[in-house]
């Protein structure tokens, strides 16, 4: 990752627009908005833009409870370190941020401090945040400040000893989180400077899909290269968007990119669990322009060292004895959707066959799928997703780690067996 | 044109490989209908085979939409807790609960035979006052109030109770009495019923409704007395809080 430089640095804290870089990241406001904008008054026009910033930096979805109101806060998060809870960060005075100006925001956007000058944790993604132009920042402040006032105080966060300890923090700020705004490469299109601007910076993608072990300095770098990692709290890993062997999408089709983040499925995957959120609150809805600048980035990544996959079982005569029982098992509950020969019906009911989920290492999302089943998200390019029956009530553990076993290694699929160990991990896991 | 040929090749190549599978078999063929689409609801509330699994499960067909709707999106939401469902419906829009909603009210299916349940002549006695009458010293009304004179439900919020599993009627009278079915509405009046009744008559209750047969061509009763509308305003407005 470049760095930007200092000079750039003191430029944008003080304030001042770098043009090139402006020119370079502003993306194009969707149609009807931008003839509304067009019309407005340069405050109304930034309000606009900002609204459409805040969905593609997806604020919403951490700052609002579940079913509660939009912004004000109190969802909790889970994470090794401690329980987050989020804030309230409509322009509430006593309780949310009325009392914030721009530049405090500015402050917790882009140097993760809050305004009273504290550390703030990085359950806060502003070690991505940070990359985003002060124009943007103060764009979204604009349309959080527009909003109406909730006035809701929300339980104080729960973090863990030693985690707790603020110099800890400081020093795993000193380590490991550089600020610094977006720098476009130069030798690369406008729209792949916009697409990475958008993935590494307001998308924030690299917070679920990498390794971030805050403040466990010791268990290993922060590796800014999107690798793939086991989701913070929860039994779901965010695979590696640089690996083919996981999400990543150098030999994808453009359009299939495009379709799965903005309509949450595609020909060649589906997405679910936190993902298929992140579709349904904020990918759906960005602009055609900005859909695609991610595609084409994302597309661009280079092949990143594979994980060490567990091994898929030497075919011995007990293995195929076990496979011929999870056979049976697929024949009964799977093979109506998913077809005798795993080919599914893609776009609706995944194929299974060369399905990268399925063999994922390590197996938890394939585990979660089978046990708490789900429906793709509901955007406005699938408005009626067919979904995926929980078997939790079922089948056994036992049951499920044949299943997952046999279709890991068949129609060309090979890969690890599913132990019952790992179902039943599985089956209490965090939300 | 020589030098076509291999870039096709690769080109084909390069299309195989994304797809990333061989697709040899032909796509499964499904069909374009909410039957379809709920197929993940009828593994638990469907009508086949449910041995083993504690019979636990409620039936949702024909049972009124508003009621329907409303405990869609309270799963969704977690006012009503119970995570399988949370986990389901977490991506849906209330527009596509709505659509579910409505299929499954309209749904005929047959209901299964009562169950056999052995019950002492007091308890059966004790059931059909409550059920029938209810208890005014205690403010509780009769079953038969709200659920209708067939106690097949009221449309379009309040359920039917025939037809449902014994253990399921305790389990949600249970968590009626500790708050635990709709959180954070403790002026629904469910709960405040549920919580006048002792353990002995909520199991006399769930007992003999399990036990009685589903009367023929009945469905909801039209609506509710206005004593009742008013009492129970939280599910009548939605049962949700917005």
């Amino acid at each position: 990752m470049r760095r930007r430089s200092a000079a750039a640095a003191i430029l944008c804290l003080a304030g001042f627009a770098w043009p090139g870089m402006s020119s370079a990241l502003t993306g194009a406001a969707p149609l009807e908005e931008k003839a509304r904008a067009g019309k407005a008054a340069p405050a109304e026009q930034r309000r606009i833009r900002g609204a459409y910033l805040a969905r593609a930096a997806n604020c919403m979805g951490c700052h609002t409870a579940r079913a509660g109101r939009p912004y004000a806060g109190g969802r909790s998060l889970s994470t090794p370190f401690g329980t987050f809870i989020t804030t309230n960060i409509t322009p509430d005075m006593a309780t949310g941020i009325g009392g914030w100006n721009e530049e405090d925001f500015w402050k917790a956007m882009h140097e993760g401090k809050s305004r009273d000058g504290r550390p703030l944790y990085p359950a806060f993604p502003y070690t991505e945040y940070t990359k985003i132009t002060r124009e943007d920042s103060d764009a979204i402040f604009a349309h959080l400040q527009s909003l109406s006032p909730v006035s809701q105080k929300n339980p104080s966060s729960r973090i863990d000893f030693p985690y707790d300890f603020e110099p800890l923090l400081i020093l795993w700020r000193a380590v490991y989180f550089k600020p610094g705004v977006y720098q476009p490469d130069s030798l690369k299109s406008r729209e792949w400077n916009r697409g990475a601007y958008l993935v590494q910076g307001l998308g924030h993608c690299s917070a679920c899909h990498t390794e971030r072990n805050p403040l466990a300095v010791v268990r290993g770098a922060y590796d800014e290269d999107s690798s793939g990692a086991q989701i913070m709290g929860s039994n779901w890993y965010a695979p590696s968007l640089t690996s083919s062997a996981e999400a990543g999408s150098a030999k994808w089709p453009m359009g299939e990119i495009i379709r799965l983040l903005t309509t949450g499925v595609s020909r060649l995957a589906t997405t679910s669990g936190p993902m298929a959120e992140v579709v349904g609150q904020s990918l759906q809805h960005l602009t055609k322009e900005d859909a695609r600048a991610m595609a084409v980035y994302l597309k661009s990544l280079p092949e990143s060292n594979p994980r060490p996959k567990a091994g898929a079982p030497a075919l011995t005569e007990e293995v195929q004895k076990l496979f011929r029982q999870g056979a049976g098992i697929y024949k009964r509950h799977c093979q109506d959707c998913h077809g005798d020969a795993g080919q599914g019906a893609p776009g609706i009911y995944p194929p299974l066959a060369g399905n990268r989920a399925v063999t994922m290492n390590p197996p938890v999302n394939v585990i979660r799928s089978v046990l708490n089943g789900g429906y793709p998200p509901v955007t406005a390019g699938n408005p009626r997703p067919y979904g995926m029956p929980p078997f939790a009530q079922t089948l056994n553990d036992g049951e499920v780690a044949l299943v997952l076993s046999y279709i890991r290694n068949t129609w060309g699929n090979r890969a690890s067996f599913v132990t019952r160990a790992q179902v039943d991990k599985s089956r209490e896991g965090i939300h | 044109m020589k030098r076509d040929i291999p870039v096709t090749f690769l080109f084909a190549i390069a299309l195989a490989h994304a797809a990333g599978f061989a697709t040899a078999a032909t796509p499964i063929e499904v069909p374009n209908t909410m039957a379809e689409r709920v197929k993940p609801c009828v593994v638990c509330h469907g009508l086949e085979e449910k041995t083993g699994r504690g019979n636990y499960y409620p039936r949702i067909a024909g049972k009124p939409e508003g009621y329907l709707f409303n405990q869609l999106r309270n799963f969704r939401d977690g006012r009503r807790y119970y995570r399988p469902m949370a986990l389901l419906l977490e991506n849906l829009t209330d527009q596509y609960l709505l659509e579910m909603a409505v299929y499954f009210s309209t749904l005929e299916q047959p209901y299964p035979p009562p169950e056999r349940v052995a019950l002492l002549p007091a308890k059966t006695k004790l059931a059909q006052k409550l059920v029938n009458e209810g208890d005014p010293a205690r403010n509780i009304p009769a079953c038969t109030e709200c659920h209708g004179q067939e106690l097949m439900g009221t449309a379009p919020f309040v359920p039917g109770l025939l037809g449902l599993p014994r253990v399921y009627m305790i389990a949600q009278f249970g968590a009626w009495k500790s708050g635990g079915l709709m959180r954070g509405q403790t002026e629904d009046c469910m709960s405040e019923i549920a919580k006048q009744l002792t353990a002995e008559e909520t199991s006399a209750i769930a007992a003999w409704l399990a036990s009685q047969p589903v009367p023929r061509n009945s469905g909801p009763a039209a609506g509710l007395s206005a004593g009742m509308a008013e009492r129970c305003a939280g599910i009548v407005h939605g049962g949700a809080r917005r």
